[in-house]
């Protein structure tokens, strides 16, 4: 589904990614952790081209995104994402929120896509705020919209960048229990987190990153009980307590 | 010294009814020279103002010499020479339209116009960039994320708020543009507020009189722009935001 | 092309009329001294009076500002031109031709600026944080005293490029002058010099006024910051 072949990237002279190289297939729920700063949520950014690369190869569903002729902007609506701050359209209600990209992007009727919309909203269990502005809801609100938004596209995979680290404690686990749910239901999904609790849950593999490049790439098994790098252990013991 | 405060209610020597009406007349002038600029100023300065900020190194440097060039020059002296050298460089039946069969006076409104509006649209483009530099990065992701095209973006995202954000700002500029076009009064004899007074006065010799009259006439027109612009202000805040944006 | 032509004629027109071109630009200099200068102090206090707890200083510095910031320079200008004289003359027993039209129109620049300075000024003392004045005065000083060492210190620090932007912008407001038939760099340029040549000459200058405007407008920001970047070190 996702293929990421010796993926470099550099910021003028400081290089954030380096060489990493990694798959994702379809139906696997993946999890990138890492210090921060190791540039997990650069290469997040990077698979629908949100972040350019200078070298290697990335490769959704067949398509390479680096290549020039690839109609990005078709791509991306395939490709659902979340981010770390909702990045709701403060100026749209929820409802308009999710579904400007279906009528602009796919084309739908203001009709289908409001039904399509309705019914996310509906599932992620905030019909009744459909005519809301995006700033009268709470942050764990916003994030479970900003999911529903994404999904509003059928996406093929979803990509999530810290989607609960901008969070109040008490609201990281009705974001969470979305997530789950939809791991559950097959969706392939690449997921940038701290949570080490959700990746325990649904994780099939865990990849370990730092200071640019993937030093860990296995089963969640694997890396929770027997860890091969110093720097995942030290990693593992500062955020477990 | 004795005043005459009932100057505006008396009958002018022209038999055009009291000078009241000229008052009204001067009023309309100024407004609709500081709309038309308006006009040219939003849209102009609108599009410079976005060619600031996507990324194409030709678009920027562009739009930078377009700024610095209309906003370091007086606006006097911008207005001297669209009133005085522009009209020279036109040429054909166009030219023989606009200097012979035109009125000097809309021939000399519409110079004047162009020249603050382009004076004004430099300031604009600079408010419609920081609006929009200043909007959260992330919503340029999302938005690209959702596979929007570029245009999309700004049409549908970064625009909207951007201006939500500068309709403050956007005010003291409309404020500015009313203020400004009083310049208008040195070219062509054109009688808006500032040009009545010397007019008047030689009419009627009753300088203090005037000025306190044309005072107050600006101090209602700034005081109704803010209003207006207060309650679109608050028409365009979103719900549950201390302001736009 | 004729454009070509008339810039090609400014160094000659320059050169013939410098001494007139000097004085004025002399003018335009003086005046944008003065009421930058005059303009920052007497603005300070404007802003000091509406953040004082008096009502009639606070109200005295409301409506002044208001009201110079709601009229055009033009009116202003011609208020001090047309009126003040007339009621000093009356006042003081002048005759008619005493010229104080200069002197007037360089208090009036200077009372309209300061209206805008105040307004700059006030923002940047509002934005010096509350904090500031509960460790002075907790530190046992008066309000005067946190006002003068503590906040306007670190107010102006954050205000100087605004300043310099308003000082630009003032500049630029000084060719006004030329409607009240003061010589100042315009005036001298295309009343005196282009009018009384004719043809093409006032072509020439009005170009060259424009690119004088913009030489010093453009280039004065960047030459205070080369030099305060070289002060650094």
């Amino acid at each position: 589904m996702i293929t990421l072949e010796n993926v470099s990237k550099w910021y003028g002279k400081f290089q954030v990614l380096k060489n990493c190289t990694t798959k994702v297939g379809k139906g696997e729920v993946v999890v990138v952790c890492g210090p921060s700063g190791s540039g997990k949520s650069t290469l997040i950014k990077t698979v629908n081209g949100l972040e350019p690369i200078q070298q290697g190869k990335i490769i959704i569903d067949d398509t390479e995104i680096t290549n020039p002729s690839t109609n990005l902007a078709k791509l991306r609506s395939k490709v659902g994402m979340v981010f770390q701050h909702f990045e709701l359209f403060p100026h749209l209600t929820i409802l308009k929120n999710l579904t400007l990209a279906q009528i602009k992007v796919l084309g739908r009727s203001d009709e289908e896509a409001r039904e399509k919309a309705l019914s996310l909203l509906d599932r992620v269990g905030l019909l009744a705020h459909a005519n809301k502005y995006p700033a009268q809801l709470s942050g764990g609100q916003q994030q479970r919209v900003a999911i529903a938004r994404a999904l509003c596209m059928d996406p093929i995979v979803m990509l999530f960048d810290e989607p609960t680290s901008a969070l109040d404690p008490e609201m990281v686990n009705e974001v969470l229990d979305v997530m789950v749910e939809l791991a559950y239901e097959g969706m392939t999904m690449m997921v940038v987190t701290h949570e080490m609790g959700f990746a325990r849950k649904v994780a099939h593999r865990v990849i370990f990153m730092d200071a640019g490049e993937i030093i860990e790439d296995t089963s969640k098994e694997q890396f929770f009980t027997n860890p091969q790098s110093d720097r995942a252990k030290d990693f593992l013991a500062k955020i477990i307590h | 010294m004795t005043f005459n405060w009932t100057l505006f209610f008396q009958s002018t020597p022209y038999g055009d009814g009291i000078y009241f009406n000229w008052l009204l007349n001067s009023a309309m002038l100024t407004l609709s020279l500081a709309a038309t600029a308006w006009i040219i100023a939003f849209i102009l300065g609108s599009i410079v103002g976005i060619m600031r900020t996507v990324d194409s190194k030709i678009l920027n440097r562009l739009a930078i010499g377009y700024i610095e060039l209309f906003r370091n020059i007086p606006l006097f002296v911008q207005m001297f020479i669209w009133y005085t050298i522009m009209p020279l460089f036109l040429t054909g039946s166009f030219k023989e339209w606009f200097i012979q069969e035109l009125d000097p006076d809309i021939q000399t409104f519409i110079l004047v116009s162009i020249a603050l509006g382009l004076f004004t649209s430099a300031r604009i483009a600079e408010q419609v960039r920081t609006g929009i530099q200043t909007l959260p990065i992330g919503q340029r992701y999302a938005a690209t994320a959702l596979g929007l095209s570029k245009f999309q973006t700004y049409r549908y995202i970064l625009l909207p708020n951007a201006y939500r954000k500068i309709v403050p700002t956007l005010t003291s500029e409309m404020t500015n543009i009313i203020k400004n076009s009083s310049i208008a009064s040195q070219f062509g004899g054109l009688r808006e507020l500032v040009g009545l007074i010397t007019s008047m006065n030689d009419q009627t010799n009753s300088i203090i009189e005037i000025l306190c009259v044309i005072t107050i006439t600006y101090m209602i027109i700034n005081y109704s722009v803010i209003t207006i612009m207060r309650f679109v202000e608050k028409k365009t805040r979103l719900p549950n935001m201390m302001s736009g944006g | 092309m004729q454009l070509f032509q008339w810039i090609a004629d400014i160094p000659t027109l320059v050169m013939n009329n410098y001494p007139i071109l000097l004085q004025g630009l002399w003018l335009t200099v003086r005046i944008t001294f003065t009421a930058i200068v005059v303009g920052i102090i007497w603005g300070t206090f404007l802003a000091l009076m509406r953040l004082s707890n008096n009502k009639i200083l606070n109200s005295f510095a409301k409506i002044y500002v208001t009201t110079f910031r709601s009229i055009p320079l033009l009116l202003v200008l011609m208020w001090f031109y047309f009126a003040l004289p007339q009621m000093i003359k009356h006042l003081f027993h002048l005759g008619p031709d005493a010229d104080i039209g200069t002197s007037c129109a360089i208090i009036a620049f200077t009372l309209f600026e300061a209206a805008y300075y105040s307004e700059i000024i006030r923002a940047g003392i509002n934005a010096v944080s509350k904090g500031q004045y509960h460790a002075a005065s907790a530190l046992g000083m008066t309000r005067s005293q946190s006002m003068r060492l503590i906040i306007l210190p670190q107010a102006f620090r954050a205000m100087v490029p605004l300043l310099l932007t308003q000082g630009i912008i003032l500049f630029q407001d000084t060719a006004l002058v030329s409607t009240i038939g003061l010589v100042d760099l315009l005036g001298a340029a295309v009343k005196r010099i282009g009018e009384n040549i004719g043809s093409t000459a006032e072509y020439s200058m009005i170009i060259f006024v424009a690119i004088t405007y913009f030489i010093i407008c453009f280039g004065t920001p960047r030459l205070i910051r080369k030099i305060s970047y070289f002060k650094k070190g």
